[in-house]
């Protein structure tokens, strides 16, 4: 950084300009902060295993129809419960003679259906109830955070399973159901943040320039919570799916024939003595998507917690 | 003071680094220094490397911190080619340390009398009630007027320079030799400060221990210690004793010294220090008595 | 120019049996243009008194004027535009993720000034800072630099009084005399008017020309900083404050 006009080669001069601790304009500075968090982020081998496990679930529901060797629908009575490693399944078949793997690559898709839409409802939910009634106070404070300890008192299961039972089964309503049973921590841990948040200097500062509580809370408080939301989310990802599994395991999640992962297991399960596979594949993908989202997760913590940002 | 051949504590050509993503960040470059039975300041701004120099002696640096020296030693014991488990014994018996703020450094789930017993007992094998008898006394010793109550009180009941007195009541009881302490009156107020100071003055001086004082005040160092090394950027720029440190002669300390502003003689402006970068680069200067 | 007058002020913590009177009976008078010392051991109560003019302490009683206008229990905007308030730790009172940009522009914004590029570029100068820190997070600043950004904030509205909280408490002391000189030099360019809080009797004695010394929530003594220099306090307190603060004295008997 000493020496930046006697360096001719571009990438090194690309890298410095992110690394710069001297930004040159607003761009620069978000660019130069998330480059610096990526840097910490690519330090985390743990992490970027989760990352990889990701990327590729997302690279697996784009290119399905590419990547899947067959209909992951068609069924073939003839070639039903065939092993691992049979000619042109080589994962197998299922019980209606479905490839397996085909189905696994699709049920991808609803797998990370179900989590974009968990991911999106629940925490914003959360923070905002939280946020609000960590900053009010008072009264806002006891009737918001009783709701949420109602819905806290609940196991998720059950409410799910209720939501689901008075809405009637299938994928979205199985999202509802859960995103219903998820915001409450959300709401708790984004609460007991702003209560910290709101009492420092930097809130009472822009108090005296006449702020008022709305442009606090979503331009100074939400900035600081998301960050540990974020990670909170991706570490609990691997409970939403399961919960998802779960649901469609009883029956109340997606419907057949839809492949998704957990409805694929409670199938499965009927023959798991003598056809072991057919249960356990669609486990272990849920096993291996949940591993990455904690991966991953652990690695944004380090990232993203404002406690050590940038401090030496 | 006056016995100044008798070197307790004997530290030569100290470093302790900090490897970070790009490069190592040297927090301490090279200090050598030797400690008697006396009050040996170390005064510096924030990340002079004052704290770090007391930290490393006790073999406190957290790790990714490196400490290197080529030797550390008490009455002619290596401090460095001990291993963990006889360091552990070293702290708190031979050398303690007190710390900025006794609301961190004390256990608050924790009565004030069963840390200060754990305390001695870490040390000596005694009976419970020999410890408490001396845990008392020690309390006491601090000018604590009523050690019984203090005894079963909790940290978060007693008052800052309260704390501070109880810390050092702790650090007292295994009679170490050194006591090392880390800007031990910064948090308290100057009327608790003085109190605080006059007890450990005293007790440090009845029991001819070497005390190492880590501070940023500089009147206070000059009115308290016997000598001072002044630290910059990790390496010491001077040594003096402590009532001439305001005919100091490097241009750091002159600067500091100038920096501040003074009850007695009033200025339209203060002197601003203009740092310069021949300062950071010169050898550490060897602060022997 | 603006003058500052509590009358009989009161402020608590807390109400029924928790109740803690932080600031009792505390009438003050600080002349447009003068600079103003409250000084003090923790909890005297000398930091409530900038709080409640503020209203950052809502639970007070008495009279405060700014102006000859009394204030009531909630601040206008036009009071913010008047008073500001700097705060003695330069590590908590700036956003950790917020750049120095966002921190000024959205303060100016609030005030309703126009033309913020130049107003920003204007600010960072006054504070010695220049354009380079415009965009840097407060993890990129030493403590120095970020409490210049500070005061930059401070000074958006273009207020006539400026209350510094402990403003150089948390500094080195080489840094303190920079933020110092800064706070005289502003002080003759846009004539501002301060009330100053410190532990530090040496700096209260640089800055303020009247220094009010407070314990245990009351004013003691209101004296001329000719006085102090002079040692001449007439409460006690303030003798024994005086001659802890030059330093420590060993006992003769050591």
């Amino acid at each position: 950084m000493s020496t930046p006009n006697t360096m001719p080669n571009e990438r090194e001069t690309l890298r410095q300009w992110l690394l710069t601790q001297t930004p040159t304009s607003r761009r620069h500075a978000r660019f130069a902060a998330i480059y610096q968090g990526w840097l910490t982020l690519k330090a985390n081998k743990l992490a970027m295993i989760g990352l990889g496990i990701l990327l590729s679930l997302v690279l697996a529901s784009i290119l399905a129809p590419w990547l899947a060797p067959h209909d992951p629908f068609a069924q073939d009575l003839a070639n039903r419960l065939l092993p691992l490693g049979s000619e042109g399944h080589i994962l197998g078949t299922d019980s209606l003679g479905r490839d397996i793997l085909s189905r696994l690559i699709y049920g991808s898709r609803i797998t990370l259906y179900i989590v974009a839409l968990v991911a999106l409802i629940a925490p914003i939910v959360g923070l905002f109830v939280g946020t609000v009634a960590g900053y009010m106070g008072g009264w806002t404070d006891a009737v918001l955070m009783r709701i949420t300890d109602i819905f806290l008192a609940f196991p998720r299961l059950v409410l799910a399973l209720a939501f689901v039972a008075a809405l009637g089964a299938g994928i979205e309503n199985a999202v509802i159901a859960i995103s219903l049973t998820a915001w409450p921590p959300y709401a708790r841990m984004a609460r007991a943040e702003t209560l910290t948040i709101r009492s420092a200097d930097y809130i009472n500062a822009v108090k005296l320039q006449g702020a008022g509580p709305l442009r606090i809370i979503t331009k100074h408080i939400w900035p600081l919570c998301i960050s540990s939301l974020i990670v909170r989310v991706t570490l609990d990802m691997a409970g939403i799916i399961l919960a998802a599994a779960g649901l469609g395991f009883l029956g109340l999640g997606a419907q057949p024939p839809s492949p998704e992962w957990g409805a694929m297991v409670s199938e499965g399960r009927r023959f798991i003595l003598d056809f072991w596979w057919v249960a356990t594949l669609p486990g272990l993908a849920i096993f291996t998507v949940s591993l990455g989202f904690n991966l991953l997760g652990d690695g944004l913590r380090d990232v993203l917690d404002p406690k050590d940002a940038g401090d030496e | 003071m006056n016995k100044k051949s008798e070197n307790l504590l004997d530290i030569s050509n100290l470093w302790v680094k900090f490897p970070t993503r790009t490069t190592t960040f040297e927090a301490v470059r090279g200090v050598s220094f030797s400690l008697g039975r006396e009050r040996l300041g170390i005064v510096g701004e924030s990340g002079s490397g004052k704290s770090m120099t007391g930290r490393a002696i006790l073999q406190l640096i957290r790790k990714p911190g490196i400490v290197e020296a080529d030797h550390i030693s008490l009455h002619g014991q290596d401090l460095m080619k001990l291993s963990e488990r006889d360091m552990r014994s070293v702290r708190g018996q031979k050398i303690s340390m007190v710390m900025q703020d006794p609301k961190f450094s004390l256990n608050p789930v924790m009565t004030v009398g069963a840390q200060i017993m754990e305390a001695y007992s870490l040390h000596a094998k005694t009976t419970k009630a020999d410890a408490k008898r001396k845990s008392l006394e020690m309390l006491e010793a601090v000018a604590i007027r009523d050690p019984e109550r203090v005894f079963n009180a909790y940290p978060h009941e007693m008052s800052g320079g309260m704390g501070q007195r109880i810390m050092i009541a702790m650090m007292l009881i295994p009679n170490p030799e050194i006591l090392i302490a880390d800007e031990p009156t910064s948090a308290l107020d100057v009327s608790v400060q003085s109190e605080v100071l006059t007890i450990m003055d005293k007790l440090v001086t009845a029991r001819g221990m070497g005390l190492i004082f880590i501070s940023h005040d500089l009147n206070l160092v000059s009115s308290f210690c016997d000598r001072v090394l002044i630290m910059y950027a990790g390496r010491v720029v001077e040594t003096c004793l402590a009532k001439e440190l305001h005919n100091a002669k490097h241009p750091y300390t002159k600067g500091l010294l100038n920096s501040l502003p003074r009850l007695d003689q009033p200025s339209k402006r203060l002197e601003v220090l203009k740092r310069d970068p021949a300062w950071r680069d010169a050898d550490s200067v060897v602060g022997t008595s | 120019m603006s003058n500052l007058k509590t009358e009989n002020l009161n402020v608590w913590f807390d109400t029924g049996i928790k109740r803690v009177n932080a600031v009792v009976d505390a009438s003050l008078n600080v002349q447009s243009g003068q600079s103003f010392g409250l000084v003090g051991e923790s909890g005297s109560g000398k930091s409530t008194i900038l709080r409640a003019i503020t209203g950052l302490a809502p639970n007070w009683s008495g009279r405060i004027e700014i102006d000859g206008f009394a204030l009531g229990k909630k601040r206008s905007n036009d009071f913010y535009n008047k008073v500001q308030m700097v705060f003695q730790d330069p590590y908590a009172s700036l956003h950790p993720r917020h750049t120095v940009d966002q921190v000024l522009s959205e303060t100016l914004h609030l005030h309703g000034m126009k033309d913020i590029d130049n107003k920003i570029i204007k600010l960072l100068d006054d504070v010695g800072l220049g354009g380079t820190f415009r965009f840097r997070f407060p993890h990129q600043l030493s403590g120095g630099q970020r409490q210049r950004v500070a005061i930059a904030r401070a000074l958006c509205a273009e207020p006539k009084i400026l209350l510094l909280d402990e403003p150089t408490s948390a500094l080195d002391v080489s840094v303190q005399a920079e933020i110092l000189n800064l706070f005289a030099d502003l002080r003759s360019e846009y004539k501002l008017t301060y009330i100053m809080v410190s532990h530090d009797l040496a700096v209260v004695s640089h800055m303020c020309s009247q220094i009010a010394v407070m314990q245990s929530g009351k004013i003691i003594e209101i004296m001329s900083v000719e006085d102090m220099r002079k040692m001449q306090p007439k409460a006690d307190y303030t003798k024994h404050l005086l001659k802890n603060s030059m330093g420590y004295t060993r006992s003769p008997s050591i």
